[in-house]
């Protein structure tokens, strides 16, 4: 079994020389390095590896050929290697399904070019294409607001946004900064810089009910970073009060959704879940508890079950009624 | 594990020596023109060596993709020679556009997990080599990610991709305990960001849809590649939309002015009524092809929003708010 790291140097061996030669005025090697994704004294070692390499006999016409003059690399002799390795159908799979989930997604790319580039690709590809892709990804995240959104980051403009917030129930106005758009689990997020907060937040494009381009530049301010999202959508502070719950079978889903601490398998309710998350907003998580009907116990705060069970008891009044 | 550099060279110069011949090459003639390989000294000891190394290096070849061809030139030939076909081991000409290299780009940025991840690197490797230039910094600050977190992704799709049986152990929500399930797998669909593994189910004898996050630990391919053959007329997507889309309910609710904003996003409003304490209600029409979210989204309301019709609608919210109500111990 070939461990990636040999697969992936040979992937690169068999690549450079044509590389070098569908550029014949020469490459930068910082350019080059950053093309194959690896260091420049990586790139280096498979230079001189490949300067020993060449044809049977390997005399002194038969090996590969470089030259560098300055800081650029060119090809000689390439010793018969001048068109890469064809796709994989891992490569096809990927490329091939990637480009078509863009098709998916209008106002992202240019319908059009992201069409063509299908076409050249998977005539490419040949027969790593033909066979029937073991992939499919449909998206959903159609939102309207997605082609205006990215026209801003394009033209680095403002924006104003009609802006739902689920947490408090509120539809909220704002004009923001946009730093990038982020796919996650199939929805759409723009990070930006609200003025409003004068913070970094994330606004899922299905709670954007309108969307204007402003005519002034977006200007975040230098301590407007990107989050960075491997550990998830939602980072409350560390500092943030603990809520404790206990999640029957059917409730299980909020561990995958939110972060959550101290998970552990209990049996009241039966095949239940105990998770502690961590929020500043005792209002977002009383909405969540009255949300799983009574899937999810709440063991702490105490207050947050009495003021849950409070607002059931005033809502069973009105059926009462 | 690093490939060391003495292989790596004897790997290239290897492929270089069987790009450009058009005969076929022998195992021995290899030996003695490629660099690298234990040269002939008449033991056994030397002549095993080589066996393996070259078998072994053979294997790698055919892993990372090159068309290695075993035959012979001519009937006179003893054994079986190698080479490559150059027309077979190419990647055709491709020249991309701007927006088109851009496109794809964007992309190969889609992919999270090791194995299409690595994938669409090494693609994109192999374009640049064909003279593409995809820069990706020239493309928009755009971050999709379709594919992270699911452990189950890569062997379910390396089994629909080498059409190999799969057992899983598979946990259903209404089930407390998982049960083992023997597929054969078509694909992988993510559909409106949830991932599933449509196949045969060989102990139910039908298709079937499953969510990768209900599948318990990692699936175990079993038995030989190339074991089945999917439906010619197989549209993945389309098997899962099936199996998810459920028919439209409607549902009438009144909501107290200025309140339940997250409903009237989409709701048709109704008009006014009297909510028969002297003042109004406005009363929302709700489409909805999920009922039992419809109900925990209403129940979470509480006395802001009041379900009208359907009576089952009406029920579920009801059986919510009771089992809420009696959350904190106090009587209703």
């Amino acid at each position: 079994m070939t461990s990636p790291t040999t697969a992936d140097r040979m992937v690169r061996l068999l690549a450079l020389v044509p590389y070098l030669q569908a550029r014949p005025d020469g490459v930068r090697l910082a350019d080059a390095a950053a093309d194959f994704g690896v260091s420049e004294s990586q790139l280096r070692r498979d230079l001189d590896l490949l300067w020993v390499c060449g044809l049977p006999g390997h005399g002194p016409g038969d090996l590969i050929d470089l030259s560098f003059e300055g800081d650029l690399v060119r090809v000689t002799f390439t010793a018969g290697m001048v068109r890469p390795l064809r796709l994989t159908t891992d490569e096809a799979v990927a490329l091939i399904v990637a480009l078509r989930t863009l098709l998916e997604l209008p106002g992202l790319a240019e319908g059009e070019a992201v069409s063509r580039a299908l076409a050249k690709v998977a005539g490419a590809a040949g027969h790593a294409a033909e066979q029937r892709t073991p992939v499919a990804v449909s998206v959903g995240a159609r939102e309207q607001s997605l082609a205006v959104v990215r026209a801003g980051l394009e033209r680095k403009r403002a924006l104003h946004l009609h802006y739902y917030v689920p947490s408090r129930d509120e539809r909220t106005q704002r004009v923001v900064d946009p730093m990038r758009l982020l796919l996650v689990d199939g929805h759409w997020y723009l990070e930006a810089w609200c003025r409003n907060v004068e913070g970094t937040r994330l606004f899922r494009l299905d709670r954007i009910d309108q969307v204007t381009v402003l005519d002034e530049p977006a200007a975040p301010p230098p301590e407007a970073t990107e989050r960075d999202l491997d550990d998830g959508l939602y980072q409350p502070p560390a500092d943030a009060p603990v809520v404790r719950l206990r999640l029957a079978r059917t409730a299980r889903w909020v561990a995958d959704y939110y972060p959550v601490e101290d998970v552990a398998e209990v049996d009241d309710p039966p095949g239940g879940l105990a998770v502690a998350v961590r929020t500043a907003d005792l209002g977002w998580a009383r909405r969540l508890v009255a949300s799983l009907g009574g899937s999810g116990l709440v063991d702490e705060p105490a207050e947050l079950a009495g003021q849950v069970a409070a607002e059931a008891r005033a809502a069973l009044a009105r059926y009462a009624d | 594990m690093r490939v060391s550099a003495k292989r790596a060279e004897r790997l290239v110069n290897l492929v270089i020596a069987l790009l450009g011949t058009r005969q076929y090459v022998s195992a021995a003639r290899i030996r003695e023109t490629v660099p690298g390989y234990e040269p002939h000294d008449g033991s056994a000891r030397a002549d095993e060596a080589f066996k393996r190394m070259f078998e072994r290096d053979k294997a790698e070849l055919r892993e990372i993709g090159v068309p290695l061809e075993t035959g012979r030139t001519s009937i006179f030939d003893t054994e079986d020679g190698y080479r490559i076909a150059r027309a077979e081991y190419e990647l055709p000409e491709i020249t991309l556009t701007g927006e088109e290299a851009a496109a794809v780009g964007l992309a190969l940025r889609l992919w999270q997990s090791a194995q299409l991840a690595g994938a669409a690197q090494s693609a994109l490797v192999k374009l640049r080599a064909a003279g593409v230039d995809v820069d990706p910094s020239r493309t928009l600050p755009i971050q999709p990610r379709l594919d992270a977190g699911e452990p189950a992704f890569e062997p379910c799709y390396a089994a629909a991709r080498d059409r190999r049986e799969l057992t899983f152990d598979y946990r259903r929500p209404d089930a407390g305990t998982p049960s083992t399930r023997r597929v054969q797998p078509w694909g992988v669909v993510a559909w409106h960001g949830r991932w599933y593994l449509v196949g045969h189910d060989q102990d139910r004898q039908a298709p079937r849809v499953f969510r990768l996050s209900r599948v318990v630990g990692s699936p175990t391919p079993v038995g030989e590649a190339g074991a089945f053959e999917p439906p010619a007329d197989l549209d993945l997507a389309a098997v899962v939309e099936r199996s998810v889309s459920r028919e439209e309910f409607l549902v009438v609710v009144r909501a107290r002015p200025g309140t339940a904003n997250g409903l009237r996003r989409t709701a048709e409003p109704l008009g006014p009524a009297d909510d028969g304490r002297g003042g109004y209600d406005d009363r929302l029409q709700v489409r909805t092809t999920e009922p039992e979210s419809l109900a925990d989204q209403l129940a979470a309301y509480g006395a802001d929003v009041v379900v009208e019709a359907p009576q089952r609608m009406r029920e579920a919210v009801v059986e919510r708010l009771t089992r809420l109500a009696a959350m904190d111990g106090a009587s209703a």
